[in-house]
């Protein structure tokens, strides 16, 4: 028992339900987010110290036992990806500070920023399926909000599309849930884990878990992505980047979560179906970063790459395999988020995305441009920086578990990402711009100090890999041994 | 008893995808709705429709019936609740901005 573990959780819930009565001050919801931002991130990393000090730490909801009551589950993993999200979202709260334009801050865009800050960190940290579903219907109800908040058309209309594939998917997460509370009797995550286990998961089981798997594939954005390019174009880039890094992290982690705890017995079926999806993942992302040569098109099918990446170590779910996915999980977070930053200088310097009209960039920012070269090398994972040790930690898994065809596509997809980003890194940043643009302001010093702090802790990722890898193996081992997990939370009261 | 309901469901949702498919936009929310439906009605049946007194111990009775279904329903019927909403307010401002309720009409950057 250990009420820290419900505080990522609570700080943004608050911070949120105090800021809307500040409708129309905007310097205090400013002031007030920051503060309540940096509490979450003070409870995070305290949660973290803790978790990877003393092991797994739990809090059962009103003093009721597992499995009739909720409880929260700070495993290592979950603790490690709450502190980076939170991280990488107060950078991403900050870089919203005079980008995201009076009206939309007087709208309310502080309050669903942290609401959806509350329903990432209570994804992470929920130790119930059903509880997963309402945390997971937070986080996109604001996500909902934030993608439209401002109105204008192209938000109008992917946000529509954006609502009705995560209605979808949401209504398949309850039919999901109900299959298995039909089956197995219970939605505690490690009360299933034992049942699921004892029956076997022969049949309906595996049925149960396929059924799992669409679902969150559909939140993930694995193989299922078709509507994550559009959608991730329409926002500012504040809430672009807020998306980019956090959102199909939460899918990836919920996949992450139900096929090691929940559904690891049959690997034949679910593992493989995993595979061949995230290698479909990689190569589709690869050609669709080839196509385009517009800014944000090849970020986000950046984006995609790295999902199927990820989803590639599940996949093989050795140690080596999953303590790749922990750290590529905490590099991408960051790495991403930087990315869209930069992006988001670069339109604000240049009023458009079109990388034909920008051009030459360096002469007149050249902190954005090393900054954006810099991001560019880390996610291609070149070896001093933080991409590195969860690619090579992946491949190594990937060659352990003879799978030698996916690994062969995630090194091919490695090099396509280095090349579509250097390619956008020459083609906005070197030559001359083929036309002047129309609308240009130059961007405020301080959110290029803001990226520089970003890029910092992207290369100290890197610097550091040996402190993140001892982080990563721990959330490992208790990925690749689900009694862990289960003894943490059925354990009898003490 | 959970032979018909499944039936039922099936409709339920055979009927919800098709309206999903459709091109008109306000023809896809009731196709959202009539999912919504169907998985509500599916949750309660995955529990198995055994007769039994309400979930209030105040019946005194023998047997009751499951209320941990009865409970993730009313939570999941709020949330779909305020989805739909959001989601009819957004069609009526794509109504409003965009001058159409065509899904057809909505795809693609070329038209800004």
């Amino acid at each position: 028992m250990n009420n820290l573990v419900v505080l990522p959780l609570l700080f943004p819930l608050c911070t949120a339900i105090i800021l809307f009565f500040f409708k129309e001050k905007v310097r205090i919801q400013r002031a007030a987010g920051a503060a309540g931002m940096g509490a979450t991130l003070l409870a995070c990393g305290l949660l973290l110290a803790q978790v990877l000090r003393s092991g797994t730490q739990t809090l059962n909801m009103g003093g009721w036992m597992p499995p009739y009551g909720i409880v929260f589950v700070a495993d290592p993993f979950a603790a490690l990806l709450a502190a980076a999200a939170t991280l990488v979202s107060s950078f991403c709260l900050l870089y919203a500070f005079g980008t995201v334009g009076k009206e939309r801050e007087r709208f309310y865009f502080y309050p669903f920023f942290h609401l959806l800050l509350a329903g990432v960190n209570g994804s992470f940290l929920t130790g119930d399926l059903f509880n997963l579903f309402v945390c997971f219907e937070v986080m996109l109800i604001s996500s909902y909000a934030l993608l439209v908040l401002g109105g204008t058309k192209i938000q109008i209309r992917e946000t529509i599309k954006y609502v009705l594939v995560n209605i979808i998917s949401s209504t398949l997460f309850v039919a999901a849930v109900a299959y298995l509370y039909g089956v197995a009797g219970t939605l505690n995550m490690a009360d299933l884990s034992v049942k699921v286990a004892a029956a076997g998961q022969g049949g309906i089981l595996n049925v149960i878990a396929v059924f799992f798997l669409v679902v969150f594939s559909l939140k993930a954005g694995l193989f299922l992505f078709f509507w994550l390019p559009g959608s991730y174009s329409a926002p500012p880039m504040a809430v672009a980047a807020l998306f980019g890094a956090l959102l199909t992290k939460v899918g990836l982690y919920a996949l992450v979560r139900t096929f090691t705890l929940v559904f690891p017995n049959d690997p034949a079926i679910t593992h493989v179906w995993i595979g061949w999806m995230a290698g479909a993942t990689m190569a589709l992302g690869a050609a669709g970063a080839l196509a385009y040569r517009n800014l944000l098109s090849v970020l986000n099918y950046n984006i995609v790459i790295s999902i199927g990446f990820i989803a590639f170590g599940l996949s093989v779910s050795n140690r080596p395999a999953l303590e790749g996915v922990v750290f590529y999980l905490l590099h991408d977070m960051a790495a991403k988020a930087l990315l869209f930053l930069l992006a988001g200088l670069i339109l604000q310097a240049r009023g458009t995305d079109k990388a034909a009209r920008l051009g030459g960039l360096i002469r007149s920012q050249p902190w954005i441009g090393w900054m954006f070269f810099t991001a560019a090398l880390a996610i291609a994972g070149i070896p001093p920086l933080s991409g590195f040790g969860g690619k090579l930690l992946l491949v190594k898994g990937g060659l352990q578990g003879d799978s030698f065809v996916l690994t062969a596509i995630s090194l091919a997809s490695s090099l396509i990402v280095l090349y579509t980003l250097i390619r956008l890194f020459m083609d906005v940043f070197f030559g001359e711009a083929k036309e002047q643009p129309a609308a240009a302001a130059v961007p405020l010093r301080g959110h290029v100090v803001l990226a520089g702090a970003l890029c910092a802790i992207v290369v100290l990722m890197g610097l550091g890999s040996e402190w993140i890898y001892q982080a990563a193996s721990a959330a490992a081992g208790t990925l690749s041994d689900p009694s862990k997990y289960i003894e943490a939370v059925l354990k009898e009261p003490v | 008893m959970e032979l018909f309901m499944s039936l039922a469901v099936g409709i339920l949702f055979a009927v919800g995808v098709y309206l999903i498919l459709s091109k008109s936009l306000l023809r896809i929310v009731l196709g959202t709705s009539l999912l919504t439906h169907g998985v509500h009605l599916l949750l309660l049946t995955m529990s198995r429709l055994k007769a039994g007194s309400a979930p209030l111990l105040g019946e005194g009775a023998e047997r009751y019936t499951d209320p941990l279904p009865q409970a993730l329903i009313l939570t999941s019927i709020v949330i779909s609740f305020g989805v739909t909403s959001l989601f009819f307010v957004l069609a009526y401002q794509a109504y409003k901005k965009l001058g159409t309720d065509d899904m057809e009409q909505l795809r693609g950057r070329e038209h800004e």
